[in-house]
């Protein structure tokens, strides 16, 4: 690691919404918490104003593009994109060019997240050779390279042979590493383009049906139980889906799922100008869907909040519909809409969301140093948050190298004022601290 | 949309003077009915060739007018229809699409006919000349003539009537309003001139009081 | 009116405005020798086609030269599109040309509306309003076609409101139907989707029509039919087990003939494939207003082009 072990004080911040206290740091570690604590020689000094402080969020689930998708997002913005949001430590998927399914690549993601110090960036490894689906990548080692690979997924893709899931899930179990999949029957799914029902029929786009992810996710709880094995729900999308996690839950199933703040948000009412921004797979499906996964998430069904942050550069979105590659901003946008959707309607405290932004990720996938509470002897690791700040997103204002954010002109709650990765500043007053 | 409906006086709008009563209105009719009989020697044993079109929607009305009073003198009607120049006029670019209209051109058409065009209103000539194009599409007349119930200067053509029931000079802010039963409720042709702006004073000879205290819907034939 | 996208954006005033102005032209030039009208000299309407389809592209072409615009046909094979050119870039380029009205086919749903969004974006820049007219947008809207449907149907029955008008076939993928349901219930007519439930998109619930499956129950109470296309390769996605079931389930026949009241119309919006949803006997009988569609639809985009390019601009 590359971080500056500087010491800090932080002033007058609000751990969990709670008293107000300063926390002083040393070496990337908290060693007191108390008020009116004094600053020693030399010490940088935070004034959080009475904010409120959070363990640093865990994304399980961005694409950062590089290797070989750089004019979208390279590792860099994608870094400045998540320290900016509250991040500091996000998982990056393997569709990568070349795709992220052996010890090099993983390896050089890894490196370069280290190389840019603002967020600890988690190669994600493919589950499949070239996310073919066809035959598994060498998870082995790719879990014991430098990279320390902890998670498997080839989303994107859904790994949709039973028999090559049930032997990932098989294999994974010894390694103690996670298989995320992107739940998603594809012959269910040909040419789908929006979310199957009223609006879609009308807009003539084929339909992605809620089917297509229900009894995916259903056949790999079963699988999962089988195999002993960990399995992780990507982006849960239907109401549907959530009855058999909660059942599958019930079981024992070792199953996790995380949800999109676009799908905590936002609708298919908004596709009917086909702008393709909109335009995201698992596809913005109806209200119904939308206050259940709130529900499931303040319930604890759905385990965490995963922004599937996936730039594109204009020529993949402002093009027909059809021809548009699916996916949307989060980094930046993901705190903000999780106060609007689940805190102001009183769904989740300060408790809650560093559950489900950061305690719960980081658990799922075994992060010693992530998503730790905020006491002395633990790493100061935070993202430091103004609840009653208002603010207008504009994509082109975004760190990130795209700009294809559906929250364009949207005025959203709540900002992050700091980000800490273990003592270290990374992001202040919607600034990098480099 | 429709074109008859520009034009429209509602109530609060400028004060409109009468230049043509009921019975003026029918005496001009019957005095242009004359007129073109002698002209074109239309009568018993002369129907053939003549061919009366009016241009919608009022110029189509007296068109019908005017194949009546021609009736009554002579004993035989001659052919009438109208004729819709609305694809033919070179200002649809100006306003909002205007809706088109019927073009009833009588049977036996008018290839080798003496077509009298008749209108409400002359001024610009601008529709005269559209209908002239829309009636050279519609087949090759001997000859055309034009009857206009009011010539009120401004001309933009070439084009002059035939047959005019009222010379009127008017200054271009000047609205013709003519009303005919068929359309409106009564016959008539009324003067409006535009009420003075705000702080400017009223220009020009005196108003005479107002005729129409009703104000309803009239119609300005005076672009035409 | 600023272009014509869907006919969802079509008001029963509007739409009726341009069925009387397709059938004001029709009649004007009825028996002319010289079809040609001066109305829209000098502009320029530009077919931007995507998809093969002579039919509606001859149409629209017959439209523009009788009412003396200038057309010109882009077609995507032979021009830029086929070097990987983007929609956006290839519309904007025609719209910097000086067109006034593009008209687009298109596989993909929705293209027009963002031809359109582009094209008002950037009416500064390529200095030209232009107007976009939706051709056919993958299995979305076909909006002139539903327009000389109901155009012809007001001519054999007098009008559209009141009647129950039948659509037989693969609703799912018809721009079509989705153009025609719209239109015939904003016009007051009761609209049918008859199609086995593999041909009907999930939704359809919500459209402002009913949906049946048993032809023959259907057909005594019609005042018109319409079949739509069924095209081979659907059998392959295994919409219907075979041509054959289809044709003697869902196939306009002899027999279905009969059973529709004297003299009801019968609508296909071509090309049709006689022997699989209509009979070559039906196809041919009096009833079938097929050819009467196709003349009503040059009539009708004339109306459109009228309407769009005619006034001043918006």
């Amino acid at each position: 690691m590359t971080d500056l072990l500087n010491d800090l004080l932080i002033r007058n911040a609000r751990p969990y919404g709670e008293e107000a206290v300063d926390l002083l740091v040393q070496d990337g570690v908290v060693t007191e918490i108390g008020t009116g604590l004094a600053a020693p020689e030399g010490t940088e000094v935070l004034d959080a104003g009475g904010h409120v402080l959070l363990p640093g969020l865990v994304d399980l689930h961005v694409h950062l593009r590089e290797p070989g998708g750089e004019e979208s997002e390279t590792i860099e913005t994608g870094s400045h994109a998540a320290a900016l949001g509250g991040f500091t430590a996000v998982f990056a998927m393997p569709n990568t060019d070349p795709v992220a399914d052996t010890a090099v690549v993983v390896e050089h993601v890894r490196r370069r997240g280290e190389e840019v110090g603002l967020v600890d960036v988690h190669p994600v490894g493919a589950v499949t050779t070239g996310l073919k689906g066809a035959k598994l990548a060498e998870l082995g080692t790719m879990a014991t390279s430098a990279a320390q690979v902890r998670m498997f997924s080839d989303d994107g893709r859904c790994v949709n042979d039973p028999l090559i899931m049930r032997r990932a899930l098989e294999y994974a179990s010894a390694l103690d590493v996670v298989i995320a999949q992107h739940a998603e029957d594809h012959r269910l799914t040909d040419g789908a383009q929006a979310h199957e029902g009223a609006i879609a029929s009308r807009l003539g786009l084929a339909g992605w049906p809620a089917t297509a992810e229900e009894t995916v996710v259903a056949r790999d709880c079963a699988l999962a139980r089988e195999a002993g094995a960990a399995l992780h729900v990507c982006h849960v999308s239907s109401l549907h889906s959530i009855a058999v996690l909660r059942a599958a839950k019930a079981q024992g199933v070792r199953v996790s799922a995380e949800v999109t703040p676009h799908h905590l948000l936002l609708t298919d009412g908004r596709l009917t100008g086909y702008d393709p921004v909109n335009k995201v797979n698992p596809p913005l499906r109806t209200g119904a869907d939308t206050q259940a996964m709130r529900e499931a998430l303040a319930e604890g069904v759905i385990d965490v909040v995963a922004t599937d942050h996936a730039p594109h550069a204009s020529q993949y979105k402002d093009t027909e519909w059809a021809a548009a590659k699916p996916g949307m901003l989060g980094l930046q946008t993901a705190l903000s809409v999780v106060i609007h959707t689940m805190v102001e309607p009183g769904l989740l405290d300060w408790h809650g969301v560093a559950r489900v932004m950061s305690e719960r990720p980081a658990e799922i996938v075994d992060l010693p140093d992530q998503g730790r509470p905020i006491a002395v002897g633990e790493p100061a690791t935070f993202a430091l948050v103004d609840p009653d700040a208002q603010w207008t997103v504009r994509g082109a204002a975004l760190a990130s190298r795209a700009a294809n954010t559906p929250y364009e002109g949207m005025r959203l709650p709540g900002a992050v004022a700091a980000t800490v990765l273990r003592g270290r500043i990374t992001a202040r007053d919607g600034k990098v601290v480099a | 949309m429709a074109n008859d409906r520009r034009g429209d006086v509602g109530e609060g709008q400028a004060p409109a003077r009468e230049l043509l009563s009921s019975a003026d209105v029918a005496r001009t009719i019957a005095r242009i009915a004359h007129q073109i009989i002698e002209k074109t020697a239309f009568g018993p044993g002369n129907t053939g060739d003549l061919v009366l079109l009016g241009i919608p929607t009022r110029g189509a009305v007296l068109a019908r007018r005017l194949a009546a009073a021609i009736t009554d003198f002579t004993g035989v009607a001659p052919a009438v229809g109208s004729i819709d120049a609305t694809l033919y006029r070179d200002d649809l670019r100006r306003g909002p699409t205007r809706a088109l209209v019927d073009t009833a051109v009588p049977e036996g058409g008018i290839d080798g006919k003496l077509v009298v065009l008749v209108d409400d209103v002359l001024m610009s000539g601008r529709t005269t000349r559209a209908a002239l194009d829309a009636l050279s599409d519609e087949g090759r007349p001997r000859a055309v003539q034009l009857a206009v119930l009011v010539d009120r200067g401004h001309r933009e053509l070439p084009i002059r009537a035939d047959y005019v029931g009222k010379n009127v000079p008017t200054s271009r802010a000047e609205k013709i309003l003519v009303r005919l039963t068929e359309s409106d409720d009564r016959d008539g042709v009324l003067i409006q001139r535009p009420e003075p702006g705000p702080g400017e004073p009223a220009v020009g000879p005196e108003v005479e009081p107002t005729i129409d205290t009703e104000a309803e819907p009239t119609t300005d034939g005076g672009d035409a | 009116m600023k272009h014509l996208l869907s006919i969802a954006d079509l008001d029963a005033a509007t739409a009726t405005g341009l069925l009387d102005t397709a059938s004001r032209l029709k009649d004007t030039l009825l028996g002319r020798e010289v079809r040609k009208l001066p109305t829209l000299r000098g502009r320029t309407v530009v077919t931007l086609f995507y998809e093969d389809s002579t039919r509606t592209r001859v149409s629209f072409e017959v439209a523009g030269k009788w009412m003396s615009a200038d057309t010109i046909n882009v077609s995507a094979k032979g021009s830029s599109v086929s070097k990987g050119e983007s929609l956006r870039d290839t519309s904007l380029t025609i719209s910097a040309m000086g067109a006034d009205c593009v008209i687009v086919r298109h596989p993909a749903s929705g293209a027009a509306h963002r031809i359109a969004g582009w094209a008002d974006k950037d009416a500064g820049t390529t200095g030209t309003h232009t107007s976009i007219v939706n051709a056919g947008d993958g299995t979305h809207e076909h909006p002139t076609q539903a327009l000389l449907d109901a155009a012809t149907l007001r001519e054999r029955l007098g009008s559209v409101a009141g009647r129950r008008i039948g659509i037989v076939g693969d609703v799912l993928h018809s721009r079509v139907a989705r153009s025609n349901v719209l239109l015939l219930s904003t016009l007051g007519a009761e609209v049918v989707l008859i199609a086995p439930p593999t041909l009907l998109p999930t939704g359809v619930a919500e459209w402002p029509c009913r949906v049946a499956h048993h032809l023959d129950a259907e057909l005594p109470a019609l005042d018109a039919v319409m079949m739509l296309r069924v095209q081979a390769e659907r059998m392959h996605g295994g919409f219907f087990p075979s041509a054959r079931e289809y044709s003697v389930t869902y196939g306009l026949n002899e027999r279905r003939l009969a059973l529709l009241p004297e003299g009801t119309p019968v609508l296909h919006p071509g090309p049709m494939v006689r022997g699989m949803e209509i009979a070559p006997a039906v196809a041919d009988a009096p009833n079938a207003a097929v050819l009467a569609q196709v003349r009503n639809g040059v009539h009708v985009r004339m109306a459109v082009l009228y309407h769009l390019l005619a006034g001043a601009p918006e």
